[in-house]
């Protein structure tokens, strides 16, 4: 990173480098949202429509305490609730954060076929910028969580952009800055994962729920939003959270081996006819015959 | 150009020619043709980053998103035209299987060892019934691509995995007719002189039609019923 450059490498008047220089760690950042400290009260959602500049959208009341069915192009920020009844007959109110997970191994990314539409940054965060967005919607194909959400006015398909233009300027996202309960952090992955694993292990050890651990899926090469959620083996439950989320194998074999093969074969193909004409030439049938009018 | 006769079908046909395409065979072979070559180039640039150049040539990326579907309408349309010009000239007959066994001579140009063939060889109509069903393919895998939007709401998005099943099957579809598309291309332009004629104008010489298509010369000319 560029400031890395600008660690102070040796000092005047000290033997040696300064206290803890030499010491680099790679800086990805990471969003933690503990679900098990999470009361569902929507402040995230506020802070992402005002932060981001949207209007609240119309929705529809469906007997939940979910603000609306799904994530729209213009509302990122989603609290999943479901109503979940346990095995011993106990209720759970589950409230999950959904918005995009920021992939390692994006699969929206694999898939937009447009220069410059999508972009993952060093730090991790997966960003669409709109003005190379050609609509196509092959975001939509490769991602494996239903995040990108397409708007038909514009022709362009938008997501939770992790904030982006805060964590460029140093600031924290806005979800995190609205969070009353404290269960959503924010910092580099290595420290949400430590924390993250910190309190899964408190909710194992203080509570009845023994499966608590972290969602950081390796399918897609682990996340930049990262989960503790109470019941770590039925994430499906957490609206619908995909237990082992990949990028579509479809897509995966039309952006790798079927790419590859297409552009060979073209390439092979003309060369083909090519080397056909110089070997053969053409059908001659009575050139006198053919050149009348 | 030498004094001729204008069928009812539109074509002048000088002294010694005989029709091969009518002009509404033409029409919608060349509007077929028009409609298929954009959406290839453009379906080209959306398929590979290599050839996304391709997007600029013609207006830009969202401009063929959004034309791409409907200039394959027009496609979908004029197959069928074409099917109602041209389907029993497409149906398969005994002498096509002798042409079959006989295909190297005749990518080699040894013509004289060519079985006489009808209307069509029986090359042109696999290429004919290649690019006829790969175009429903085309077709069904194109209009869940054209509203992806379908599969990215709740209700629907257990059908996600069609999505992308269609995606590569689309592109996998097109690459197996751009494939035969070369050869057909290569074909008229380079490897038969007087095809093109043929397609533009519509006429061929007695010479062209007895040498590439002896069964339909002697058929139209009374020779063979």
């Amino acid at each position: 990173m560029s400031n890395g450059l600008m660690e102070i490498k040796q000092i005047s008047g000290h033997r040696g480098g300064t206290p803890g220089s030499g010491v680099s760690r790679d800086y990805d950042v990471c969003k933690l949202v503990d679900t098990t400290t999470c009361i569902g009260c929507k402040a995230c959602e506020v802070a992402c429509l005002e932060w981001n500049g949207y209007e609240f959208r119309d929705t529809t009341f469906d007997n939940t305490y979910q603000t609306m069915p799904d994530t729209a192009w213009n509302f990122w920020n989603l609290i999943r609730f479901n109503e979940v009844v346990n095995d011993d007959n106990s209720v759970s109110w589950l409230m999950r954060k959904d918005q995009c997970m920021h992939c390692a191994d994006p699969g929206c990314l694999t898939a937009c076929p447009a220069d410059g539409a999508i972009v993952q940054y060093q730090n991790g965060i997966v960003d669409f910028n709109q003005a190379n967005c050609i609509g196509c919607q092959y975001c939509v194909t490769g991602c494996p969580f239903n995040i990108p959400k397409f708007n038909s006015a514009t022709k362009k398909v938008y997501k939770c952009t992790l904030c982006s233009d805060r964590v460029g300027a140093g600031l924290e996202p806005a979800c995190i800055k609205s969070c009353p309960t404290g269960c959503l952090h924010f910092g580099s992955k290595e420290d949400m994962l430590d924390l993250a694993h910190k309190r899964a292990a408190q909710v194992r050890a203080n509570t009845g729920w023994k499966d608590a651990d972290v969602y950081d899926p390796e399918g897609v090469g682990g996340t930049h939003v990262i989960y503790v959620l109470a019941d770590a083996k039925n994430p499906e439950k957490y609206g619908g959270l995909p237990k082992d989320p990949t990028v579509p194998f479809f897509v995966k074999m039309w952006k790798g081996p079927l790419k590859w093969l297409g552009g060979v074969g073209l390439a092979a193909g003309v060369l083909g006819v090519f080397m056909h004409h110089i070997r053969y030439g053409a059908k001659e049938v009575d050139k006198a015959e053919e050149t009348k009018p | 150009m030498s004094t001729g006769s204008i069928t009812r079908t539109g074509t002048v046909v000088p002294q010694e020619q005989v029709v091969r395409y009518t002009f509404p065979e033409r029409a919608a072979h060349w509007i077929n043709g028009i409609a298929y070559s954009y959406c290839m180039f453009t379906g080209l640039a959306l398929f590979t980053p290599f050839l996304y150049w391709l997007a600029a040539v013609f207006g830009g990326g969202a401009t063929i998103r959004f034309w791409h579907p409907w200039v394959g309408l027009v496609y979908l349309v004029t197959i069928f035209w074409m099917h109602a010009k041209w389907k029993r000239d497409m149906v398969a007959i005994p002498e096509d299987e002798q042409w079959k066994k006989n295909i190297r001579p005749y990518i080699e140009n040894r013509d004289e060892l060519v079985p006489p063939q009808g209307r069509f060889n029986a090359g042109q109509k696999q290429f004919w019934w290649v690019m006829f069903w790969c175009t429903f393919i085309l077709l069904i895998t194109g209009i869940v691509m054209w509203f992806p939007e379908w599969f990215s709401n709740g209700s629907t998005r257990g059908l996600h995995w069609l999505l992308t099943v269609c995606v590569f099957v689309h592109s996998a579809t097109a690459l197996i007719t751009i494939a035969a598309f070369i050869i057909h291309v290569y074909m008229s332009i380079w490897m038969t002189p007087g095809s093109m004629k043929a397609m533009v104008e519509g006429h061929v010489s007695r010479a062209w039609a007895m040498a590439h298509h002896r069964l339909w010369y002697e058929k139209i000319t009374g020779r063979r019923n």
